[in-house]
């Protein structure tokens, strides 16, 4: 298997297994971005309470959870990706290389541009798969040799040798696990820090999961990735960071996200510090 | 334990038609039926116009369209109709009403989908649909009445202006009462704001909400994502939209009468006066007999084919343009 150098890069399961990765921790340098007592609120209701966790810069950190415990908007919050909801509000703070996100002057498009975002459901713009991985270079203001910087997306995104021939021809010509590897390409193009996954996989089949799972690895050498999942599984073989979130019911009744545990996905699913964590990964959760 | 075991002759044979059948095939022959219906008065309308209009083609020829000369009661020889003139006039005041109509209504559109806070959106397309209910002599009226002397200074002023410039300044030429092509074709902009804005509306708001994030997430303004996001998803239903209110601008009769001068010309000048198809109708059928009556139903048929021409003209533009912008599909 890996040796320890390669840890912060390739993270695999029979490393993590082995607890090896422990020692990673300590070295690994200031996260990337960090969140204190983060709530997000949809108008009066507080959808997500307090979560506090970082966000280790090139590697893969996954949230977990059953549906509703909050944790895509915890991920939207990332990038002020709520931003445009009617009511949509963040308490506490995001950071990012320590500078607040929510802070009076930051312009939630630079914020995106820093930290881009990969979604559910593969949303290629109806443009040919040239303009689609342009389309991010352009409005970034980035000239000339557009060319090689689509090319360079497509390789990075393992689209390339797949597309070479059609890149004029329709996005929506190419198969949903394509699509998905080009929303990646359009996201890496324009080289933002971070991106953001929604669930990347969850609507594609095995073949194509496993493609989008090997390009995270390549990807962390440049990136740093955060990956919402609802599959424990994935989390397990592709996350170096796993944080497990739940929703609860408070005394009134109403139900919000919380997060329960964030530790090193291997001490995450093979020792547990919460109970409700182990009964989630376990199965044994409602 | 509480199953009911009925004997299987009680229940319904499998092969019998049930009660909705019934219904069914009601709802298909009558939803059949008045689709054809549709066809049968589109083809019905077609035959008889052109034969009513028949004497007037066969006394003219071809010439009916190319001729500009318009004289149904000549001093000496026989009448002469041509709907070039008349033609022409259509073609000038619906493209300067698209020419305002169309940026106004996109804008609106936009406004209403993208910008503008969720309380104000109900009241915003009322007052837009008021417009579109306000009965087309009255902005007929309002246009001769106060439109058209009000803008006579703007086109005075346009025409000392611009009138100079080459080739340009010809479409600026001298001013006369203000009823003119201009005119018109602002009365029509305004007629048809509402059925443009309306539609681009619905097709801008079929905008998956997933295309307008991926655009968002790249850091795109709002203005970015709507030129990535929006437009390519709805330029076909924006043509569209654009194609009803050409169609409603080349076919009003009454506003246009009122506005357009009643002048049979063919020049560059949008300040001259003219006439349009449609308005001529309107402006001599009472007095028409014979041939004069068969030839002002010819510019029915006329303006019947030009419509048509359009659209399918339009069709082509929206399969071409989408298939340079979204890519080919196969």
């Amino acid at each position: 298997m890996a040796n320890d150098t390669d840890l912060t890069t390739r993270p695999s399961i029979a490393v993590h297994a082995t607890g090896v990765t422990a020692a990673g921790v300590e070295t690994s340098p200031a996260p990337v971005m960090q969140l204190r007592d983060v709530s997000v609120y949809y108008g009066s209701y507080e959808a997500v309470r307090g979560t506090t966790m970082p966000i280790q810069q090139n590697q893969v950190t996954a949230m977990i959870g059953p549906s509703g415990c909050g944790k895509s908007t915890v991920l939207r919050a990332l990038n002020r990706m709520n931003d445009p909801i009617p009511g949509a509000r963040v308490s506490g703070e995001v950071s990012f290389h320590g500078q607040d996100l929510y802070a009076r002057d930051v312009d939630p498009i630079q914020v995106r541009r820093r930290i881009g975002m990969v979604f559910q459901k593969p949303n290629p713009f109806p443009k040919s798969i040239y303009d689609n991985v342009a389309y991010g270079l352009r409005i970034n203001g980035i000239k000339g040799r557009l060319d090689d910087h689509v090319e360079e997306a497509l390789t990075q995104a393992a689209l390339w040798d797949e597309v070479k021939d059609k890149l004029r021809k329709s996005a929506l010509a190419l198969s949903g696990g394509q699509q998905q590897r080009l929303c990646i390409a359009r996201t890496i193009a324009v080289k933002p820090e971070v991106i953001l996954m929604d669930e990347p996989c969850s609507a594609l089949d095995p073949i194509a999961t496993a493609k989008i799972e090997d390009l995270m690895f390549e990807l962390t050498n440049d990136y740093t990735i955060v990956i919402v999942t609802h599959n424990m599984q994935q989390a397990a073989r592709v996350s170096h960071y796993t944080a497990f979130f739940t929703a609860e019911v408070d005394e009134k009744q109403v139900r919000h996200g919380r997060l329960v545990e964030y530790s090193q996905t291997g001490k995450l699913f093979t020792n547990p510090a919460d109970k409700r964590t182990e009964d989630y990964i376990t199965g044994r959760f409602g | 334990m509480t199953v009911t075991n009925e004997p299987p002759a009680a229940r319904p044979a499998l092969t019998r038609r049930g009660g909705n059948a019934v219904g069914d095939r009601l709802f298909s022959w009558w939803t059949l039926g008045t689709g054809l219906l549709v066809l049968a008065i589109l083809g019905l309308i077609l035959i008889t116009t052109v034969r009513e209009a028949w004497p007037a083609f066969d006394a003219m020829g071809l010439r009916f369209l190319t001729e500009r000369i318009w004289d149904p009661n000549p001093a000496t020889g026989d009448a002469i109709f041509g709907a070039l003139s008349f033609a022409y006039g259509t073609a000038i005041s619906s493209l300067i009403a698209l020419l305002f109509a169309v940026p106004v209504s996109v804008g609106i559109a936009l406004f209403l989908t993208e910008l503008a806070p969720r309380r104000l959106r109900g009241a915003a397309v009322t007052v837009i649909d008021l417009l579109a209910a306000v009965p087309s002599v009255v902005f007929g009226l309002w246009g001769i009445l106060v439109v058209a002397p009000a803008l006579v200074p703007v086109y005075q002023w346009m025409h000392d202006v611009l009138g100079g410039v080459p080739v340009l300044g010809r479409l600026f030429g001298p001013v006369g009462s203000g009823r003119n092509f201009m005119t018109a074709g602002l009365i029509l902009a305004i007629m048809v704001t509402p059925i443009i804005t309306s539609i681009t509306r619905e097709v801008f708001s079929t905008v998956p909400r997933a295309d307008k994030d991926a655009a968002l997430a790249l850091g795109a303004t709002r203005w970015e994502m709507i030129r990535g996001a929006v437009f390519p998803h709805s330029f076909g239903g924006v043509v569209g939209a654009v194609m009803l209110g050409l169609g409603r601008a080349m076919g009003e009769t009454i506003a246009v009468a009122l506005v357009i001068g009643g002048a049979t010309n063919i020049t560059a000048n949008i300040f001259a006066p003219g006439n349009s198809m449609a308005a001529v109708i309107v402006q001599q059928f009472g007095e028409s007999t014979g041939t004069f009556t068969a030839a002002l139903i010819g510019l029915g048929v006329v303006l019947f084919a030009m419509t048509v021409l359009i659209n399918v003209l339009a069709q082509v533009v929206v399969r071409r343009a989408e298939a340079r912008m979204k890519g080919s599909v196969a």
